[in-house]
């Protein structure tokens, strides 16, 4: 489903001394199938912006184009119960939403609620539990017993049962241990390329935005401050250090390198291989000319 | 200055004002105590608007009581019909007396809740129950239970939206459909938030534990509740309505 943003401004408590402008003016457009992360600050207008994706918020300026869904300033949708049956929403710390009596029943907690056959479900639970790679003796434990780890995917798998074409995921990995976060990011990445799912990623890892996005919004203070693919936001190191965020580590390397030795090596988003093999060519040319 | 009073000051002033108005027998008592409840509304500076807001959910109650004064009370002489009902004379005084009882009840105990912080109000109790410590009366754990409770409020309700949220986007729908359905909408709610609530308690009774809590016996205080002069001032003021107002009753 295409996503677009017309002008999107959002406040909070309109017309008290409490209102608060948490966006301001944003305007965008998501092509159906594409991955997208979402960058800023604590406080820059992530949360408000996802929770605009599934009807959880309405804009108080501006639509909100979802597919075929339209969200508007004071109209209540009449099909919001459909709107979230395709968008996903993969909430920070969704362990915290668990609470049927098994993990089996969990799962199928929200395709329930949007009306699924319970049989055609019991037969994707494989599939999914396979996904989030969850052993399938769990299903029948209570979600509580479960360890951290575990009962975020668990978690997950109850959204990914919706079968939703678009995934919103918000900060997925936090409190994770490394492994456990690349796990579930690649995880991610897999449904992503293999059900063409849109895929938006809410994340302040720069590493992970530049490894699955193929484009990136930057946010700051409700605005949308910068936007493009990976490899263009990226290089702009000062620009992003304006507003306090760093560059990925590769950028960050390469700029060290250009400082030591001269030599500049153009990001286009090469991976480590790629790189090691340029930068030989580099310094082997260098020391040629001497 | 309301804000900066003691609030041991703030709540026995309350307290008594609570007591006398259930004698006010006549205008001008009751005047008096209105013209001093509204002075203090006055000097704690808030935008009246503000307050006035604040006691909303109140106003009903304040007319229903009224209401019911009006139909059922049939004192002194019949002053008019009103949908068949006899009105007397003494129905519309009780009526306003009551109301006025109410409204001024509710005022200067909302002012305390404005002008005091949470804590302030807990720390006065603790001090002003101290007495009963004598007769082993657990004072210090209930100051701390009230202090904790009224803490974890705000958390709680930042909790719940945010539950509220993740299930709404799973398809639960907490406002439409029928009574039922909406009942049972909100065990996914409950659930979690009862887990997460315990979850807490144990985290902060462990926090506690680490850094060496164990209990009132020999706790000082980084804030000493100290009376000033205008503590005393309040304080004889006070005593001045407080006398006046039995002069000036029936």
């Amino acid at each position: 489903m295409d996503i677009t943003f017309k002008q999107v401004s959002h406040i909070y408590q309109p017309n008290t001394p409490f209102a608060f402008h948490a966006l301001k003016d944003v305007s965008f457009h998501i092509p159906s199938g594409s991955y997208v992360a979402i960058i800023g600050h604590t406080g820059s207008g992530k949360s408000t912006l996802i929770q605009h994706l599934n009807g959880l918020l309405s804009p108080t300026e501006g639509l909100v184009q979802i597919g075929d869904f339209q969200l508007e300033p004071g109209k209540k949708p009449k099909d919001i119960k459909e709107l979230r049956k395709h968008v996903g929403v993969v909430f920070q710390y969704p362990e915290h939403q668990l609470f049927e009596e098994t993990v089996k029943k969990d799962i199928m907690f929200g395709p329930m609620n949007f009306g699924a056959e319970e049989k055609e479900m019991e037969e994707r639970i494989p599939e999914i539990l396979q996904a989030v790679q969850l052993p399938e003796h769990v299903l029948e434990r209570s979600p509580f017993d479960l360890s951290g780890g575990q009962m975020r995917r668990a978690a997950i798998a109850g959204v990914l049962m919706m079968d939703p074409r678009v995934l919103v995921l918000d900060e997925p990995t936090a409190g994770l241990d490394p492994g456990g976060q690349r796990e579930i990011m690649d995880m991610f990445y897999r449904l992503h390329k293999e059900k063409k799912m849109t895929t938006i990623l809410v994340t302040h890892s720069m590493e992970d935005a530049m490894k699955y996005a193929d484009y990136v919004l930057i946010m700051n203070h409700g605005k949308l401050y910068m936007e493009g693919k990976p490899a263009e936001v990226f290089v702009q190191k000062d620009e992003l250090e304006k507003v306090g965020l760093g560059v990925p580590e590769v950028i960050e390397f390469l700029n060290t390198f250009e400082q030591t030795f001269g030599a500049s090596i153009p990001f286009q988003g090469q991976d480590i291989p790629k790189l090691a093999r340029e930068m030989l060519r580099v310094m082997k040319r260098g020391e040629h000319d001497e | 200055m309301i804000h900066r009073l003691d609030p041991r000051t703030k709540i026995t002033v309350i307290f008594f004002f609570v007591v006398i108005i259930f004698f006010a027998n006549s205008l001008y008592s009751y005047s008096l105590l209105a013209i001093f409840a509204l002075i203090s509304a006055l000097m704690t500076r808030i935008p009246p608007g503000y307050i006035i807001k604040g006691l909303k959910p109140v106003w009903l109650l304040v007319i229903f009581t009224f209401l019911l004064h009006l139909f059922v009370t049939k004192e002194g002489e019949v002053l008019f019909q009103l949908f068949s009902f006899n009105v007397y004379s003494g129905a519309l005084i009780q009526g306003f007396a009551i109301s006025l009882r109410f409204f001024l009840l509710i005022l200067m105990t909302s002012l305390l809740t404005l002008t005091t912080t949470p804590i302030a109000i807990t720390d006065a109790i603790e001090d002003m129950l101290g007495p009963l410590k004598k007769v082993r009366f657990p004072v210090h754990e209930l100051a701390l239970m009230m202090s904790i409770s009224l803490r974890f409020i705000p958390t709680l309700m930042q909790e719940t939206e945010k539950i509220s949220k993740a299930q709404a986007s799973r398809g639960v729908d907490f406002r439409t459909g029928p009574l039922k359905e909406r009942i049972k909408a909100i065990v996914p709610l409950l659930v979690p938030l009862f887990v997460s609530a315990f979850k807490r308690a144990e985290e902060l009774a462990m926090a506690m534990e680490a850094r060496g809590y164990k209990g009132g016996e020999g706790r000082t205080k980084f804030r000493e509740l100290k009376l000033e002069t205008s503590d005393y001032l309040i304080f004889g003021i006070f005593t001045l309505v407080f006398v006046l107002f039995w002069l000036v009753r029936s």
